[in-house]
């Protein structure tokens, strides 16, 4: 498939167009590349490229289209779904020098970035202009823009601001043809198909972002934060259920199980009640009035709804201990267990009693613990299976069991992954999510914009004939990638 | 009331074969809107009907030929609203045509337009082919975002079967003031409170007065109004039903309509004709004479697009799209309807 070119040859050709040490060749340059977040997939890269601007990426990928050399782009590398896992035959496109910002406009609320600007770097630029960035992954400390529009990512503020694909208005694109496609604009619609929307979440197999114009909010007035404990898991999905029912869109709902409870209580100290079954952890914001009335609405609703105990953080402090425990969830979770594995399913609430109720039969099928930390007003599962890589045969049974967990979600019409990705992780579900059809016009559209398969081979749509063994977000002894990154 | 996906699919699956051009129709109240065709009909009419709707997950699954009007009848007596408010156009309006049309109303500016309230699609392709993409989940990344191009492509792309939207809940309180303002400063008060947290959900300019509408708790609202001061607008229901349904004093005329696309702040445009304004600044609707060329250009200046949204007189209704993006629409369309049959024409001569 891919034409027979020396690596030495292909070194010249970059060199040719890119200053000398932008062009990695020696294993330990191009080891750093080697994974992303997703550490039980590995390979090095042919070759590792770091351009500083649009022209260079423009040579490289007009090379990489001559030699059909596989393009996997990246930017911090912090995918959970291997999204960003290198090819054996391919360049390593790292976008970390397109860092700049390169236009806050206030008067239309946007700012227009390059790829490799960090999430929240974008809103740290426009702070003093009272607005920020809505879309907020965890590890949006260090994760870019460009991964961003990729996956799509979500965050614990999308349940009222939405994904990425909500807060994005415009893309430069560079086509593996290369030419420049400029989708979208500070305007709100488009002429011709919202090919805006089919790229965004495309994990990098249809163009190379070059720029993007992001959609920028004002800071709501204030926020609350409130605490709810349930001896019932049942009762904290029902409350989530009235709270919704009641007309309100809390910022972030969060739920927490006895489990994880219990881990962070040991890990952060974060104060939960130790005997509920469950806890939920709403954030509220708005305009101050309005704020008032949905704190005393949502109050109400958390009573009527059994609440066991329910706390109003009185100040920013106190906000930020009930959050510290849900943030500090998995780290408190690995503290327990030498691995574990991160599921990303989400599911219609209503099926939350027998998805919760069904996970518990399976793990204990498997005979390994699995603690429950999600996003509740949205769905967004977040299962993390507690295991050993030491014990034969229990990474195994981990991956087993992560794969029957998804398959339940699709079941009961959910989807095997919210948040992080299929990248390389979850092809196997994806043949459980979509039928052959389906996936033909995948593959189709695929060819439509990338005919040899350049951008990204191999992650997000499986093939028809193989249904690609199952991988897993694996953390083994806390040897994460960015292991001072947040993950909740 | 039923389920005629079956019956559908036959039909395209045999005009796949005979190669036989299809115009998709239910409702018939947008047939307005896009270039002229000739086709056999397609009528999806009879494909109607709620399919599911779960008032606390905030999402409602309808066949497409369902009535708009079913369906938010049916989500307001829960309290709920289509976010982004679309227009009927007439009291057949069904689902699928809003979606295929994509076009939104007032809220736009605040709750987004109507592929953002997508959540997932059923859509029969250009063969017959059943295909489902997306869900009924707000978060969801399996796959590429086939539903979402659905969204305004005309019915070029496929025949919506089904569709789950997102919906939100109808604010405790909504309240309507008018300020009087020249062109200029008005299009600079909107995006000025677009910059505050304040809960306006939708605008309007007629060239002497600049309406708001503010939706919210009764507190909340009573605070802006106050902060805001201006006049109170009494019949705030039927003001915003006139804006979205164009039934207002403006939209009652014989000349071609252009629908301007523009990024908010955007200076008065040089186009001749009386013009409103809504979306805090970011779509203008003129009514003007000028010729095609001069509007298309004045439009890409501002880097905004135009479209002819009545009065078709050249048949040339949306902005030309650049070479690149073209020859991509023309694979797309390629990849879900190989011959060509599903609305040709619609949308660009050459789709």
């Amino acid at each position: 498939m891919y034409t027979p070119i020396s690596t030495v040859d292909l070194v010249k050709q970059f060199h040719s167009v890119l200053p000398k040490d932008a062009v990695l060749d020696k294993d330990e340059q191009l080891r750093p590349y080697e994974c992303d977040a997703l550490t039980a997939y590995r390979q090095l890269p042919r070759l590792a490229l770091l351009p500083s601007n649009i022209e260079e990426i423009q040579a490289i990928v007009k090379i990489c289209k001559e030699y059909k050399i596989p393009i996997v782009a990246r930017g911090a590398g912090t995918s959970l779904s291997g999204g960003a896992l290198p090819h054996a035959d391919g360049i390593l496109l790292n976008l970390a020098k397109l860092n700049k910002v390169v236009e806050i406009d206030t008067k239309n609320r946007t700012a227009t970035v390059q790829p490799g600007v960090r999430n929240l770097a974008i809103s740290e630029a426009v702070k003093p202009h009272g607005l920020y960035y809505a879309p907020d992954p965890s590890s949006q400390i260090a994760c870019t823009i460009g991964g961003n529009i990729a996956e799509n990512s979500g965050g614990v503020h999308c349940l009222k601001y939405g994904l990425t694909i909500h807060n994005i208005l415009a893309l430069k694109i560079l086509t593996i043809e290369g030419e420049i496609l400029e989708l979208g604009g500070k305007n709100l619609d488009s002429s011709g198909f919202d090919l805006l929307a089919l790229m965004i979440g495309s994990e990098g197999m249809l163009g190379v972002t070059l720029e993007a114009t992001v959609k920028l909010l004002p800071h709501p007035h204030d926020k609350k934060v409130l605490l709810a404990a349930f001896d019932q898991i049942q009762k904290a999905g029902d409350a989530v259920n009235g709270i919704i029912s009641n007309g309100v869109i809390p910022a972030g709902l969060e739920m927490l199980d006895q489990l994880t409870i219990q881990a962070t209580e040991m890990y952060c100290s974060p104060g939960y009640p130790s005997n509920a079954a469950a806890i939920l952890i709403c954030e509220l914001d708005g305009y101050d009035e309005e704020l008032e009335t949905q704190v005393q609405l949502v109050k109400k609703i958390l009573i009527e709804h059994q609440a066991i105990e329910v706390r109003v953080a009185k100040d920013k402090q106190e906000a930020e201990l009930l959050w510290l425990g849900r943030k500090a969830s998995f780290p408190a979770l690995g503290n327990l267990t030498p691995d574990y594995y991160c599921m990303d399913g989400t599911i219609p609430r209503k099926h939350l009693a027998h998805v919760l109720e069904s996970i518990s039969n399976l793990s204990a099928k498997h005979g390994l613990r699995v603690a429950n930390v999600f996003h509740a007003g949205d769905g967004n599962l977040h299962p993390v299976i507690l295991y050993d890589a030491n014990v034969p045969g229990e990474l195994e049974t981990a991956e087993k069991l992560g794969g029957e967990i998804l398959v339940l979600c699709v079941e009961v019409g959910g989807t095997i992954t919210g948040e992080h990705g299929v990248g390389v992780e979850k092809l196997n579900q994806m043949c459980v999510q979509f039928s052959e059809a389906e996936l033909n016009t995948f593959h189709a559209i695929k060819a439509a914009f990338d005919e040899d398969g350049l951008l990204n081979p191999g992650k997000a749509i499986p093939t028809l004939h193989r249904c690609a063994e199952l991988g897993a977000m694996h953390v083994h002894h806390g040897k994460l990638p960015h292991p001072d990154l947040p993950r909740f | 009331m039923s389920d005629c996906r079956d019956e559908i699919a036959s039909k395209l699956h045999d005009a796949f074969q005979r190669k036989q051009a299809l115009q998709i129709k239910a409702g018939s109240t947008k047939q307005f809107y896009g270039r002229d065709i000739q086709a056999e009909a397609l009528s999806l009419t009879d494909h109607s009907g709620i399919i599911e709707y779960e008032p606390s997950e905030l999402y409602i699954t309808a066949r497409s030929g369902t009535p708009l009007r079913e369906i938010e009848q049916t989500i307001a007596e829960q309290q709920q609203i289509l976010p982004c408010e679309p227009p009927y156009f007439g009291a057949t309006a069904t689902l699928g045509g809003t979606i295929a049309c994509g076009l939104a109303g007032p809220r736009r500016a605040s709750a987004g337009n109507v592929r953002d309230c997508i959540l997932g699609t059923e859509i029969l392709n250009g063969k017959g082919e059943l295909l489902r993409f997306g869900g009924k989940v707000m978060k969801n990344v399996a796959g590429y975002d086939v539903s979402r191009l659905m969204c305004g492509a005309l019915g070029t792309l496929g025949v919506l079967m089904s569709v789950s939207l997102r919906l939100l809940p109808k604010p405790a309180c909504e309240q309507t003031i008018v300020l009087a303002l020249d062109s200029s400063t008005a299009i600079s008060k909107m995006n000025q409170l677009a910059n505050t947290p304040m809960p306006i959900s939708a605008t309007f300019y007629d060239g002497h007065e600049l309406y708001i509408r503010l939706s919210s708790s009764l507190s909340a609202v009573e605070a802006c109004k106050n902060e805001i001061d201006g006049e109170i607008v009494n019949n705030n229901d039927m003001f915003w039903t006139n804006i979205k349904e164009q039934t207002h004093d403006f939209f009652n005329s014989d000349e071609p309509l252009w629908r301007i696309s523009v990024p908010p702040s955007t200076e008065t445009l040089n186009i001749s004709g009386e013009n409103v304004i809504e979306w805090n600044g970011a779509l203008r609707w003129y009514k003007s004479d000028a010729d095609e060329s001069t509007i298309r250009t004045e439009a890409e200046r501002v880097r905004g697009h135009a479209t002819l949204f009545k009065g078709n007189t050249t048949n040339q209704i949306f902005h030309p799209l650049p070479v690149s993006s073209m020859k991509l629409h023309k694979k797309l369309k390629q990849v879900l309807d190989p011959v060509g049959i599903l609305n040709p024409g619609k949308m660009f001569a050459e789709l």
